[in-house]
């Protein structure tokens, strides 16, 4: 039995590596994906393009305006002279806001009144339009504190004073890198063992196999192997890029990452293993594996949080092995978790490998045609 | 009309880059005569399909010109695909439309006037014997009829010049009698030109022209008369009384003056070396009662001895050992009552034969007759609807791992790991059949050699020629020294020589205990057979030794009937029952 199984890994390996386009496979999305993930990918919102209709061009308005110049999110690109040139900016997306400061801006404050300033949002995308809204608001409240200072008054009663923990810069870049890990991952190894029976299916070699005094249970353990191992190289890597290159602190128990990563790759090879028994050929075993993975990854609160799904649409994100996975990268990576806090995150994902490992074994045997 | 139908002049294609580059077509001359029927015969990978795409402008020319009904097709492809009809290898039937939804479809694509219509289909249909099908789906039709199908779309608007790649192939021997009037109707009514390529050697004799093509390159171009003249006086049939003529083939091919030996019927069929006349007594040492008589040669004959002859069995065959046999109740293989559905449509019906031990027991039907059906169910690929089978005292579906080593498989198309090396392929199925260490190593060695497979130890199983892959297959089925060998059309579109080496193998296989169990739809093929059933439409027709199906057919104007006349009988007489 354990020859068998080495000389069909063997077998595998060699399949999988002598073919040039399926060591492409291997090694150019995952780079491409990972360059892609790691600087497009990204909740923050820097040089926002904004435009000033200043009515007033007095100082306060002018200190105001540098402000928002001199913060990394905004770019004034345009300054409005009539109220007429302000729709066509907005329309055509060369602005996501306008800010406009009444006539009086300058003297209304000087006065010790208050000086009003109406922004104009693009809402379009809601989620850009709010955070923009919210970058404004800390640079006005700044500005507010430092007027009040220099009136001498005791500024607003009460004032924020924010602290973050695990993520100290609010750096979505920590949120959204180790979540990639897993990403990729399952996206390679669905994809290699999603094909390797149908691809046998498709070019006979499958028969052959199957009147060969291999067991079932011997061609998918066989089969399992270079997914596991491709997998857990793959993982590493992007590891080590994101610990190395976007300097994303490694904060917990390697050996707890790495049991998750075990676990999860077991899940993954169960699921392709079963697509790829279910598939006659390479054709529907892809598409069935991308028909997985897209739920899979929206499922798993990859970019949405879970919580804010459907009650029953939550209840499906039990099934997805990702969830799991995604909360033991993050939590080893940022919040320092050890073996005892992930213990909940690995054994649903050992069911999900078991039960789906055994369903494509039965259907080994039994989907013939 | 005299001018030619097609001309190549110095025709070159080549496939792929650098060193991987394949030339399918090197340097072709070919002339086409008006009116006539033009047979491309050749093994696979000869370069048949790519000359016919070639002509019709499906294909860009690397070198040369081609002038198809006098248009060059280089700088009018659209005029000369509209003068031209094609039918490939699979036409392109739609199988969920019914066959008159098909006539409708190609008639409206081809353009053919409404009115003009109903007149086409009539004889049309009428030619191919359709008419009782129309409403039937065209995938529901069997293989002949599917074959006939395709050749009256590619007939609705009556082409100049038709080109037709392999129709007959696997295709029952009816129909493919059929096909041939319809193509012969067709040029004789209509002055159509037509090309055809065909494996079926003896088809070639139906040809006013033949034209041989061998690796890219025209080895002739003549009569096919004109082809087996050459071979006047050097053609025989020996037979004996006591030797079985698959033992007579092999001594007799192995003789100095004898290039060529095959079983035809109850006799052996030679061609001799020139200068050599067989003597009946001295033919073989030790068998003076042999009978020796002149026949006339065949166009087969002529193919095989331009190729260089099969001669002396030079022919890769490894040393094989006789097998020890396992142990259990009745015979290697028995299948009782054996039925499969796929839905409601019944592949296979009620079906019931038996294999002895050391036996050549034959599968023989045309493609769809249910073969590979039964096949897949013997060898546990495939559950069965009902019935019983046992291969080696057991359901191979459900036996123990270890009842599978007793079998060897060899798979219709080449199904070992294509980007693998012969030898890690070798590796491979060796470890999958328990063969370790020493063994293992001395079992590698013995494939390489005995099959000739060393100079190819390092080349990727999926690069190799096909009569190599082909050794490939039977050398890796044969790695653990089984005792059943089930071998499934393993000569559909290999080279006549390549199929006299597989032949030799096998004997020598039966010969040292082996079981062996084949499928062909190459009825001449029968004659290698120790017993043999015919199957069509999923059951069978007949069963028993090649003489003895031979004999059923036997008539006074017909005395030594081919076994594709027993066939046809057989076809015939059930029709007329049903």
């Amino acid at each position: 039995m354990l020859r068998h199984i080495l000389a069909l890994a063997i077998k595998e390996f060699l399949a999988l590596l002598r073919d040039p386009r399926s060591r492409f496979v291997l090694i150019g999305p995952p780079i491409m994906q990972l360059i892609i993930f790691g600087y497009a990918a990204s909740f923050d919102l820097d040089h926002l393009a904004v435009a000033v209709y200043d009515e007033d061009g007095g100082s306060a308005a002018r200190a105001l305006v540098s402000r928002i110049q001199g913060s990394p999110h905004f770019h004034v690109v345009a300054h409005v002279a009539r109220e007429e040139e302000v729709a066509p900016l907005v329309d055509n997306k060369e602005v996501l806001l306008v800010l406009h400061m009444e006539p009086r801006f300058t003297a209304h404050l000087a006065q010790g009144g208050s000086g009003s300033l109406q922004v104009i949002l693009d809402g379009r995308n809601s989620n850009t339009a709010l955070l923009a809204l919210n970058y404004l608001r800390s640079i006005v409240l700044d500005f507010n504190q430092s007027l009040a200072a220099r009136r001498g008054s005791d500024g607003p009663p009460v004032t924020l004073s924010m602290r973050a923990w695990y993520n100290e810069d609010l750096d979505s870049h920590w949120f959204i890198i180790p979540g990639i890990v897993g990403l990729l991952t399952l996206v390679v190894t669905l994809v290699v063992t999603a094909l390797s029976v149908a691809r046998e299916r498709e070019q006979g070699t499958f028969d052959q196999l199957l009147v060969t005094p291999l067991r079932p249970t011997a061609i998918l353990v066989g089969k399992s192997i270079p997914g596991l191992v491709i997998g857990v190289i793959e993982a590493s890597f992007i590891i080590a890029v994101a610990m190395l290159w976007f300097e994303i602190p490694l904060r917990g128990s390697v050996g707890a990452l790495y049991l998750g990563l075990l676990l999860f790759l077991f899940s993954a090879v169960g699921v392709g293993l079963m697509i790829s028994a279910i598939s006659v050929t390479q054709q529907q075993a892809v598409l069935g594996a991308f028909l997985f993975l897209v739920p899979a990854v929206i499922l798993s609160g990859f970019a949405t949080p879970i919580a804010n799904m459907p009650e029953a649409v939550q209840m499906l994100t039990y099934l997805d092995p990702l969830r799991y996975f995604l909360v033991i990268v993050r939590g080893v990576f940022l919040e320092g978790d050890s073996y005892a806090l992930l213990v909940d995150q690995y054994w649903p994902m050992a069911i999900i490998g078991a039960a789906s490992l055994a369903a494509a074994g039965w259907l080994f045997r039994h989907r013939m045609y | 009309m005299s001018q030619p139908a097609l001309i190549l002049r110095d025709v070159h294609k080549c496939f792929g880059e650098g060193e991987h580059a394949r030339c399918a077509l090197d340097g072709v001359n070919i002339e086409v005569a008006p009116g006539s029927v033009t047979g491309l015969i050749g093994p696979d990978g000869a370069g048949k399909t790519t000359l016919m795409r070639l002509c019709c402008g499906l294909l860009k020319l690397d070198g040369g010109s081609i002038q198809t009904l006098g248009m060059d097709v280089a700088d009018q492809p659209a005029a000369v695909q509209a003068a031209v009809g094609y039918m490939p290898q699979r036409f392109g039937l739609y199988e969920d439309l019914s066959v008159q939804e098909n006539l409708d479809l190609y008639a409206d694509l081809q353009g053919v006037p409404v009115q003009e219509r109903p007149a086409r289909y009539t004889r049309l249909m009428e030619m191919t014997k359709l008419a009782p099908f129309t409403s039937r789906l065209a995938g529901k039709l069997s293989g002949g009829m599917k074959q006939k199908l395709g050749l009256a779309c590619a007939l609705v608007r009556p082409p100049r010049l038709l080109l037709l790649d392999e129709p007959t192939v696997g295709v029952d021997p009816v129909s493919r009698r059929e096909l041939w009037e319809i193509v012969y109707s067709q040029v004789r009514e209509a002055g159509m030109n037509v090309l055809l390529s065909t494996a079926y050697l003896d088809e070639a004799e139906r040809c006013d022209q033949v034209i041989l093509l061998h690796k890219g390159r025209v080895l002739g171009q003549a009569s096919p008369d004109r082809f087996s003249q050459g071979l006047k006086g050097r053609t025989w049939e020996v037979s004996a009384q006591d030797i079985r003529p698959r033992r007579l083939q092999a001594d007799l091919v192995k003789q100095a003056g004898i290039s060529d030996a095959i079983i035809n019927g109850d006799r052996v069929r030679i061609i001799t070396r020139e200068g050599f006349e067989p003597d009946a007594a001295s033919l073989l040492p030790g068998h003076p009662g042999l009978h020796v008589e002149a026949v006339p040669p065949r166009f087969e004959d002529a193919f095989i001895d331009r190729l260089g002859g099969a001669g002396e069995g030079r022919h890769a065959t490894p040393a094989i050992g006789q097998v020890a046999a396992g142990e259990y109740p009745g015979d290697p293989i028995e299948v009782e009552q054996l039925e499969r559905g796929f839905g409601d449509f019944v592949a296979v019906k009620k079906v019931s034969f038996s294999v002895k031990r050391g036996e050549i027991f034959g599968l023989l039907g045309a493609n769809g007759a249910g073969k590979t059906t039964t096949f897949r169910m013997l060898c546990g690929l495939l559950p069965l609807s009902s019935g019983r089978v046992s291969v080696a005292g057991h359901d191979l579906r459900t036996a123990s791992a270890q009842a599978r080593s007793r079998i060897g498989y060899m798979a219709q198309k080449f199904s070992l790991y294509a980007n693998l090396t012969v030898a890690q392929n070798l590796e491979f199925f060796s470890a999958a059949y328990n063969l370790r260490g020493s063994h293992q190593r001395g079992r590698i060695q013995w494939a390489l050699q005995g099959f000739e497979l060393e100079p190819y130890a390092g080349t990727n199983a999926g690069t190799l020629p096909l009569g190599y892959k082909q050794r490939l297959a039977f050398a890796a089925a044969l790695m653990h020294e089984p005792e059943i060998l089930f071998l499934d059309e393993p000569t559909s579109g290999v080279d006549p020589l390549a199929r006299r080496e597989f032949w030799a193998r096998t004997n020598a296989l039966a010969e040292a205990g082996v079981t062996v169990l084949v499928t062909t739809h190459f009825m001449e093929e029968a004659d290698y057979c120790d017993r043999l059933v015919i199957m069509a439409e999923g059951a069978v027709l007949a069963e028993g030794s090649p003489h003895e199906i031979r004999t059923l057919a036997r008539t006074p104007e017909n005395p030594r009937p081919r076994m594709e006349d027993a066939f046809i009988g057989l076809i015939q007489s059930r029709e007329k029952a049903a």
